[in-house]
This record gives C-alpha cells, sequence and structure tokens, in this order.
C-alpha cells in the first residue's frame, strides 16, 4: 500500500518543481514570440525561427499552423504575436486591416495540376475557367482523351483556393465538387484519380503530376516575377500596430537578403526581392 | 488527560478518508464544470448563427446549399445543413449494418465456441484494432479503399461506400468487445439448463445466449454508432468533401465533422462562417445526447426482465 506520507511528498515534489521550472523561464527574461496561421508558411517559418534563435538567445518563438483565418483572428484577439496569412487581412471576414501591420515574406505561385493520364499539357485561360465553373466536363473538349473531368477543389476560406478564384474564374463561382484541406492530400488524389485537376503551390509540384502552363505559359519562379503567370500570391506575417523590438528584429530577419536567398529558394517559395510587380489586395497590379 | 485527548482527536484513517474524499469531491467538481462549461460555450456558439445572424433554423435544417462565410445568389449566404447531416447519418448507419453481423459472430466464437488459445489472440487483434490513431485508417483508406471502390464500382472512389468501409474497420473492435461483454455476462445455469433439457449447441446459441444478451448487444452497436458519427479524421480523407447531397453511395459528399475540420481554420471568430461551423458542432453534441439517451433506455429495459 502507499502510504499517504509517500503520497503527499510525490505530490509536493511536482508542485515544487513545477514552481522551480515557471520561476527560471520566467526570470531569464526571454522576449516570447508565437506565430499562428497559415500552414502554407509554416515550414518557412518553423525553419526561419530555427536558424534565429540560434544567433538570438533573448527570444523564444513558437510556430504553429492552423490556417490563415485562425492566424488573423488570433491576431485581431491579441493571442499571438504574428499572425500568418496567405490572403490580405483586407480579403477576410470578419477581420479589422486598418489595425494591423502588412509584413509581406514572400510569393507562391500555384498552377493548375493534372493526372498525368490525360495527356494536356496546356490550357487557354478560359478554358480553365470553364472547366472550374462546371461548363466543360470532358477532357476531350480541350484536346484531350474520353474522360469524365473531376475537379478537387481546395476548401472555402482557403488561400490558395481564394489566390486562384481572384486570377482564374473572375468573378464566377466554382462548381461544387470534391473540396481538399491539405496540399499533400489534394497532390496524392490528382496523382491516383484518373481524370482528375486540381491547383498547387509550385513547391508541391513533382513528376507525378502534370502541371498545365496557361496560353503557353509555363509555370515557373521567373513567369511569376515579372508577372506573366499571374496565379500567385503572398505570404504575409500580419502583426499588431504596437509591435515591440525583437519581434520586429525577427520580422527584418525574414525579409533579409540572406534568408531569402537561401531558406525562401529551398523551400520553394519565391524571394519578395524578385518580384518586379506588386500586387495590392483587389488583386491590381502595380508595375 | 493523553488518552482523552488521543480519543477526542480525529484518528489517522478518519484523516485519510476526509482527504481522500476532498480530493475526489475537487476532481468531480472540476470535470462537472468542465462539462458544463463545454456544453455552454457549444450551444452558445451553435445557436449564434439563429439568433445573431438571423438564419432560420428550418434553412439550416433542410436546405441544401452550403457556403456560409460568401453571397449566395440570393443575396443571402447559404447555410444549408441537410447534404451533411444526411451524409453524416448514411455512413453511420451503413457501418454499424456492415459490423455488427461480423462483431456478433466474433463475439459468440470467442464467448462460446472458442478455446483458450483462440481467445486469447482474437483480443489482441481487436486491442491493437482500437489502439491504431485514426489518421492511418484515413491514409489506408486514401491510398488502398479508395483506388479499390473505384476500379470495382466506377466513380471516384471517394463517398459514402468508402468512407463505411474504413468506419466498418474501425467501429468492429467497439461493437465487438462490448458484444462479448454482454455475451459473458449471460448466467452460465441459462445455457446449462438449455443444453440439459435436450438443445443443441447451436440452439441454446441462437434462442438462449443471443436472446438474454441482446439488450447489451444492442447497446454495443448504438455505441459504434456515437463513435462512427464522430469520427472526423479519417473519413475526411475518403468521403471527398464536396457538400453536395449524396446522390448515390459513390459519389463524393461531406459529413459533419469533415466540414469542421476543414473549414475552421479558415474562418474567423464571430462571423457566419466561423458561427455556422459551431452549429454543425451543436447538432453533433446533440446527436451524441440521442445515442447516451439511447443506451440509458435500452440499459433500462434490459434490467427489468
Amino acid at each position: 500500500m502507499l502510504n499517504l506520507k509517500k503520497f503527499i511528498a510525490i505530490i509536493s515534489v511536482f508542485i515544487i518543481s513545477g514552481a522551480l521550472l515557471t520561476a527560471c523561464g520566467s526570470s531569464s527574461s526571454k522576449t516570447k514570440i508565437t506565430v499562428v496561421g497559415s500552414t502554407a508558411l509554416q515550414p518557412l517559418v518553423e525553419e526561419t525561427a530555427n536558424e534565429y534563435q540560434e544567433g538570438n538567445n533573448n527570444v523564444s518563438i513558437t510556430v504553429q499552423g492552423g490556417g490563415s483565418g485562425t492566424g488573423l483572428s488570433q491576431l485581431q484577439s491579441k493571442a499571438v504575436t504574428i499572425g500568418n496569412s496567405d490572403v490580405f487581412a483586407e480579403n477576410q471576414n470578419g477581420i479589422d486591416a486598418k489595425k494591423m501591420i502588412d509584413h509581406k515574406v514572400a510569393v507562391v505561385g500555384m498552377a493548375p495540376v493534372l493526372n498525368k493520364s490525360i495527356g494536356v499539357k496546356n490550357l487557354s485561360m478560359s478554358q480553365l475557367r470553364a472547366i472550374f465553373t462546371g461548363e466543360i466536363q470532358n477532357w476531350k473538349q480541350v484536346g484531350g482523351k474520353n474522360q469524365k473531368i473531376e475537379v478537387i477543389n481546395r476548401v472555402k476560406g482557403s488561400g490558395t483556393r481564394a489566390t486562384f478564384e481572384d486570377n482564374v474564374l473572375k468573378g464566377k463561382s466554382a462548381i461544387k465538387s470534391q473540396e481538399q484541406d491539405s496540399n499533400g492530400t489534394v497532390k496524392r488524389i490528382v496523382a491516383s484519380t484518373p481524370g482528375a485537376i486540381s491547383y498547387l503551390a509550385f513547391s508541391f509540384i513533382d513528376k507525378t503530376l502534370q502541371p498545365v502552363s496557361i496560353d503557353n505559359i509555363q509555370p515557373n519562379d521567373k513567369n511569376v516575377e515579372d508577372n506573366s503567370w499571374k496565379i500567385w500570391s503572398y505570404e504575409h506575417m500580419y502583426t499588431n500596430k504596437d509591435i515591440n523590438k525583437e519581434t520586429k528584429k525577427f520580422l527584418e530577419y525574414v525579409q533579409s537578403k540572406n534568408v531569402q536567398n537561401s531558406l525562401v529558394k529551398k523551400l520553394g517559395y519565391i524571394s519578395i526581392h524578385n518580384m518586379k510587380v506588386t500586387k495590392d489586395d483587389k488583386n491590381k497590379i502595380i508595375e | 488527560m493523553e488518552i482523552k485527548k488521543k480519543l477526542l482527536m480525529p484518528s489517522k484513517e478518519t484523516r485519510q478518508d476526509r482527504l481522500g474524499k476532498g480530493i475526489s469531491y475537487l476532481s468531480i467538481g472540476f470535470i462537472i464544470l468542465l462539462v458544463t462549461l463545454i456544453l455552454y460555450f457549444i450551444i452558445s456558439k451553435g445557436l449564434s448563427t439563429f439568433t445573431t445572424n438571423n438564419i432560420n433554423i428550418l434553412d439550416f435544417l433542410t436546405k441544401q446549399d452550403w457556403s456560409p462565410s460568401s453571397i449566395g445568389k440570393d443575396g443571402k449566404p447559404e447555410v444549408g445543413a441537410l447534404p451533411m447531416i444526411v451524409t453524416s447519418f448514411g455512413v453511420t448507419i451503413f457501418s454499424a449494418l456492415l459490423a455488427t453481423p461480423f462483431a456478433i459472430a466474433i463475439g459468440i466464437y470467442m464467448s462460446v465456441i472458442a478455446p483458450k488459445r483462440g481467445r486469447k489472440f482474437l483480443q489482441i487483434i481487436i486491442e491493437m484494432l482500437v489502439g491504431i490513431p485514426s489518421v492511418v485508417y484515413g491514409f489506408l483508406g486514401l491510398t488502398i479503399i479508395v483506388p479499390i471502390v473505384r476500379n470495382i464500382f466506377g466513380g471516384t472512389g471517394f463517398g459514402i461506400l468508402s468512407a463505411t468501409l474504413v468506419l466498418f474497420v474501425m467501429v468492429l473492435p467497439t461493437i465487438t468487445s462490448l458484444t462479448v461483454d454482454s455475451l459473458n455476462a449471460v448466467p452460465k445455469y441459462l445455457s446449462d439448463a438449455s443444453l440439459a433439457l435436450g438443445a443443441t449447441r447451436w440452439q441454446t446459441i441462437y434462442k438462449v445466449i443471443l436472446r438474454s444478451a441482446t439488450p447489451g448487444i444492442l447497446t454495443a452497436i448504438i455505441f459504434g454508432m456515437a463513435r462512427a458519427f464522430g469520427e472526423a479524421l479519417a473519413v475526411q480523407m475518403v468521403i471527398g468533401n464536396a457538400t453536395l447531397m449524396p446522390k448515390s453511395l459513390l459519389t463524393p459528399s461531406s459529413t459533419l465533422t469533415s466540414q469542421l475540420t476543414t473549414g475552421i481554420g479558415n474562418t474567423v471568430m464571430g462571423t457566419l462562417g466561423n458561427n455556422a461551423l459551431w452549429s454543425l458542432a451543436l447538432v453533433l453534441l446533440l446527436m451524441s445526447l440521442v445515442f447516451n439517451i439511447i443506451v440509458k433506455m435500452i440499459g433500462k429495459r434490459g434490467n427489468l426482465k
């Protein structure tokens, strides 16, 4: 039988060690930075944070995913320091963008991807639109084999879907179809389902999929940089206006030449320094 | 004096007793508080779709267009949850129908027929099936079941059929282990008496053991259904997540849970898009409450005999 004294001793050891641990945490006066949001941006922020913390012992950075909506709403309620988002805060329902500062840290290009067996490599913008609005339902109509088109969309509200629809659908609404919420799942489904079409960030496209050129323009980084490839978006790291020094330093680090030329490229994003154009929240291009 | 004091002071055992009671009450109070808070949170959030966003509750339950974060053709947001409700019930009922015969067969084998070694072996397998995380089931469904369904039945392979097959494997251990328990609980004198009267083993199993274990087996099925109804991740990977009314078992559709998990990260707290998802959660909560009540009712009726 476990006697009472032993039991109390164990419990008190737990309590005391817990108190000591928290005391240690606060006494070393580390600045805490919490980053939450966009799963598309998460890998970049995680790796950059790891690198940054090696040289800066005075900050501790926690990075979490959770989606752009979560990132922005957590930031708005001041629960986190930085909210990651694939979409402009102005375009997110229920968010007051005027109270936030936008830090653009990377650009992501997206391309339509097909199942390899279809045999289509190029589509016109209007054909692509007709496929996603459901006007074209067989690959035969656009020069492929006789096969029903299976549209795989991203979930409503996802940044990737918003970017794609802004640039391709031009205000029309997409056909109701399958919706998936992760890049990895979309990739696997398109690769294995005959007749499937979806869209993915460049970094997820590999040889199991057939990327599609639009009006004979290839989806690659170079074409995104001068906006001849139209489907791209910024990755934003939003903060509130009362930003502290350490957070500012970290954000500057993410935007620095050093990170932009190494990690950003390595992980399949496009550097913001290479962009020859800028886009505003209404999807307007400024040369 | 010493003795008097000793007699009047609470003994060591009494103090232990008090401390133990105190800890128990504290923990119970904490759990009750937690449950109340969860109920309050989901109910208030779930109802705000109807109270603050002024959505008609009948529209929510009967319409088929779901797009709460954007504005539909008639200028109003579309908040029709019927396809999700139907799909959720569909996969739940089908998987329970599919799993029950297997569960009963395994249960009979384990409690009546099997030698000790066979029973232990099955026990290990069932416990293993329970322990596998649902994301693994989902992944196996996506890579194995979906292509098989596509090749045999056509379509894309995503839909209620694939979800049913995945859930079948997931609810089978739940239903089986509870069935085994209720079969084992049948008093031995019943089957002994039956055999003594000259009934064959099959007659005994069919007419005596199964009969008297029926309430327990029904409870097992309801528990399995509750598990299937609430499962999110595995179903989400194979159902296709299209907010369409399911036309057949092979068209992509969406359950309450899959819609919740895919949507919640992309909406902002307090907006209609977010509130509507909480309303789906409320439907889930009410349904699990219904499942619990049914279990209680079956239990009561079983006890009367």
